[in-house]
């Protein structure tokens, strides 16, 4: 359920976006999730991958400014209002939630998860995990 | 400890007329002996008689580096050749050398000086120094040569380069004072951890007497801490004498000058018009003693303030603040002058980013749009964004508390910031004139 997230510092100008992410497929490595979130002069890219270490070092080669950080990864799709259940159980426990972004999974059909940053992410795992939710296990 | 105690300590309206006496005599001096000058004062009107307090200096004209370059070689010296017993030039970058003369007085006043700043800063006749500074026409290495010979140290003349061998006579003699740039101070440190030498522990150098650059108080403490030593500025210029002009005692707390030989003066880069005690302004000086080249008000183009308290020290001589600047570096934004090594020293204190940056000016309505551009290192800060934009309202206030004025901080990735760009990269101005 705990996973590793790679954050990337990003100028915003033209096609910076498209060069960081070449970097990443020509060392062929696949991007599970990728969220972007900017202000007018830079933003910060959020990628989960299985091969965390590896981009790590390929982005750090490439003078960028880079550093990885757990987040949670909760699964939404089986269960009806999947993503609110979800929110209410972590707001009942007074768990605040820094930013979260959404992807669907390319392995099982249907599957969409959600990948949330929280401060005590071992609390909020066996909160979630008391109440029945499971999330993407990725080993290295 | 002192030098010349009595002249050092001298009770300053005591100073003072001895000042006035002598730039009576310089006006009337310069005026009988260089054509320069004569034609200079004869269209003011201006001689020593006329001259009635320290604050009449303002009438007289000011001398530029210009003036020497025009006069080149010898036409600005006040003596003929068979009185000049030393010739000095600085390094002109673009076209011919500013030359200047020494007779065997000035000689004697100038290694006064350098004795002086070097006592006040500590050393003494116990002391071997080495001199890493290069010999030849520039004046640092000779006039820091003669000025610690003269209070007794031991000084070996190892000059620049070779750096290897510096640090084995270094290890070798058991040198205790250093006398160099600051930027090769850092370098030597390098090197001698390069070749398995710490120079804490395995040199016994304790003093260095810094010059013929600038240094900032971060890069002043870099040195102290990579050799264990105390490290003190000077400064100086050929045209004036070299190294002599004003040096710090051991307090630090600013750079005194040796008043009875250099008067001090600031002024307006822009107006010319001179600025009082505590105000930032460019540093002109005019000497009172020398007799082979002497300078009426000559403007050194460096920028700093002028501090007449008595110093904790004891000594009663002005102090100058560490420089600021070249005024010619300085630019004008919304009315305030700004100065590259002021945005340089709020940088290095912040280890979150970068020493680089950028300056863009626009005109946004009317008004000046003051931007800077950093490249951020510290990729900690990634996890949110409040984390980014608190650094950069830490820059802003550090850099609201240095410069006065509030620019608006722009992040930017590492490297993209071009290096040793000039003052025409560093500064995007896009200002509307
Ligand atoms: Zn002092």
């Amino acid at each position: 359920m705990i996973i590793k997230q790679i954050s990337i510092f990003v100028e915003n100008r033209p096609g910076r976006l498209a060069e960081i992410t070449d970097i990443i497929a020509q060392n062929g490595i696949n991007i599970r999730a990728l969220s972007i979130a900017d202000t007018t002069h830079f933003g910060i890219l959020r990628i989960i991958t299985e091969h965390t270490n590896q981009v790590e070092e390929v982005l750090k080669k490439n003078d960028l400014t880079v550093s990885i950080t757990s987040v949670i990864s909760v699964c939404i799709n089986d269960k009806p209002g999947g993503l609110s259940s979800v929110l209410h159980v972590l707001a009942d426990n007074d768990i605040q939630i820094e930013y979260m972004y959404a992807f669907v999974s390319d392995s099982k059909k249907d599957d969409a998860y959600v990948v949330m940053r929280i401060e005590d992410d071992l609390r909020a795992q066996e909160i979630l995990k008391a109440h029945g939710f499971y999330g993407l296990e990725i080993d290295e | 400890m002192y030098w010349q105690k009595d002249i050092e300590t001298m009770d300053r309206a005591e100073l003072e007329a001895l000042q006035l006496a002598k730039l009576k005599k310089l006006v009337d001096y310069c005026h009988d002996n260089v054509p320069f000058y004569r034609e200079k004062l004869d269209a003011s009107g201006i001689t020593g008689d006329k001259i009635k307090c320290l604050s009449d200096i303002q009438y007289l004209p000011l001398t530029t580096k210009e003036d020497i370059r025009n006069n080149y070689p010898f036409g600005m010296f006040a003596r003929p050749m068979k009185d000049i017993v030393r010739i000095h030039a600085s390094s002109g970058t673009t076209g011919k050398p500013t030359v200047v003369g020494y007779t065997q007085n000035d000689l004697e006043m100038w290694s006064n000086c350098v004795s002086r700043l070097v006592v006040a800063a500590g050393a003494s006749a116990d002391d071997i120094v080495q001199i890493a500074f290069g010999y030849g026409l520039f004046t640092g290495a000779l006039g820091l040569h003669y000025g610690l010979e003269n209070i007794g140290a031991t000084v070996v003349p190892t000059s620049s380069g070779n750096t290897e061998k510096h640090l084995m006579l270094m290890k070798d003699f058991g040198t205790t004072v250093l006398v160099s740039t600051p930027s090769y101070a850092l370098y030597m440190a390098e090197i001698a951890r390069d070749i398995g030498l710490d120079p804490r522990k395995d040199l016994k150098v304790r003093l260095g007497l810094l010059g013929s650059e600038g240094c900032t108080l971060e890069m002043r403490d870099k040195i102290e801490e990579a050799w264990g030593m105390f490290a003190t500025d000077n400064y100086g210029m050929s045209e004036l004498v070299g190294p002599g002009v004003s040096g710090e005692c051991t307090y630090r707390c600013g750079l005194h000058f040796a008043e009875d030989h250099f008067f001090p003066e600031i002024i307006d880069s822009n107006t010319l018009e001179s600025k009082g005690e505590g105000e930032l302004g460019e540093l002109v000086i005019t000497t009172l003693s020398k007799e082979g080249f002497p300078l009426i008000r000559y403007r050194t183009k460096d920028i700093t303030r002028l501090n007449y308290e008595k110093c904790a020290c004891g000594r009663t001589h002005a102090r100058m603040d560490k420089t600021v600047g070249r005024s010619d570096d300085m630019i004008k934004i919304k009315g305030v002058n700004v100065f590259p090594t002021q945005i340089e020293s709020v940088l290095v204190s912040i280890p979150e980013v970068g020493p680089h940056y950028q300056i863009v000016l626009k005109t946004v309505r009317h008004t000046t749009d003051f931007e800077v551009n950093i490249e951020l290192l510290d990729a900690s800060l990634l996890t949110k964004y409040s984390e980014l934009e608190g650094l950069q309202k830490k820059i802003a206030h550090k850099m609201q508390t240095v410069l006065g004025l509030n620019p608006k901080i722009n992040l930017v990735e590492p490297k993209s910031l071009e290096r040793f760009a000039g003052k025409a990269k560093r500064v995007i101005d896009l200002r509307e004139k």
